[in-house]
């Protein structure tokens, strides 16, 4: 065996050493992004979630003008650090529309009742089988919607003060 | 007396990222009252990744959407659709990530070829030292 093939696995030890430390220094995204994005939002029928506002389906998404879906619950806390914010898009003129994931109406209009209420309608999913057509994984995500009704953004997690600019850009892009 | 109570009260606290109120799904829990339907759900369900608990199974794992997603596999087995079908719906959402069953897609053709490329080259190695001596 030549010379310098000798060196070759503890090259090979030293290079798989370096991967798995700069593994561990930089773990993955472990954010999950629906695959639907640029795709038509699947056909869905939901219930409404209190009485007095209108359920949700997918055809209230075809408006030939965009709107932002929000999944929200009454029980996730991190919905209630969102609800200012959407209260404040919905004041800019954003048509937001509702999925709440596995609740009660009362439930439903007693957190709309103390965190306001942007919706212009409120879908009830209590098995989360909506949420699991979009591509969703948790609460709060909301989705941008074209007029067309095609998926055109996901944002995971609560929209938080910052994040206003990005929503208002897709909803732009949308029109 | 106070210190103890407050040590009480610890047991019945909540998380803060609670779940919901509302019951589990109807079949999150329940087995198909056909049994080869069952074994087919049950089989699909440990090759389904838990979106919540993402090391877990949606079989093996206590999260809601855990449940919920147990609901979905096993209503639709009960109408009918086939696992697979059922696994490439997930797929389309989440992606191949999803499933626990190995792709074999020829992004993952050199992880297939490895074991036998690398059985190959010690056989090499092994041939040449035994000449060698």
């Amino acid at each position: 065996m030549s010379r310098s093939l000798r060196f070759v696995p503890i090259a090979l030890l030293a290079l798989l050493i370096a991967a798995l430390v700069w593994r561990l220094a930089n773990p993955g995204d472990t954010v999950i992004r629906s695959r639907l994005t640029g795709q038509p939002v699947p056909a869905f029928t939901l219930p409404a979630a209190l009485p007095g506002k209108p359920g949700l389906t997918s055809a209230d998404l075809t408006t030939g003008a965009p709107r932002l879906v929000n999944i929200f619950a009454s029980w996730c806390v991190p919905c209630i650090a969102e609800a200012p914010v959407l209260g404040a898009l919905k004041a800019r003129g954003v048509a937001i529309d509702g999925i709440a994931i596995r609740d009660r109406p009362a439930d439903v209009a007693a957190f709309l009742a103390r965190h306001g209420d942007p919706f212009e309608r409120i879908g009830s999913d209590d098995t989360s089988r909506v949420q699991l057509a979009l591509g969703s994984a948790g609460v709060p995500e909301s989705f941008v919607v074209d007029g067309r009704g095609i998926i055109r953004f996901q944002h995971v997690g609560p929209i938080e003060p910052a994040d206003v600019s990005t929503i208002s850009a897709e909803l732009e892009k949308a029109q | 007396m106070k210190p103890l109570f407050l040590l009480l009260a610890l047991f019945f606290a909540h998380p803060a990222l609670a779940d919901s109120s509302l019951p589990a799904a109807e079949w999150a829990d329940r087995q198909l009252p056909d049994p080869r339907q069952e074994a087919q759900a049950r089989a699909l369900m440990e090759e389904i990744r838990c979106l919540v608990c993402q090391g877990q199974s949606i079989a093996d794992s206590d999260a809601e959407l855990a449940g919920d997603m147990r609901h979905l596999v096993r209503s639709r087995m009960a109408a009918g659709e086939k696992p697979a079908a059922i696994r490439a719906w997930l797929i389309e959402r989440y992606g191949d990530w999803v499933s626990y069953r190995p792709s074999a897609a020829p992004i993952a053709w050199p992880l297939w070829a490895a074991p036998l490329l690398l059985l190959g080259a010690g056989l090499v190695l092994l041939m040449r030292r035994v000449r060698f001596k």
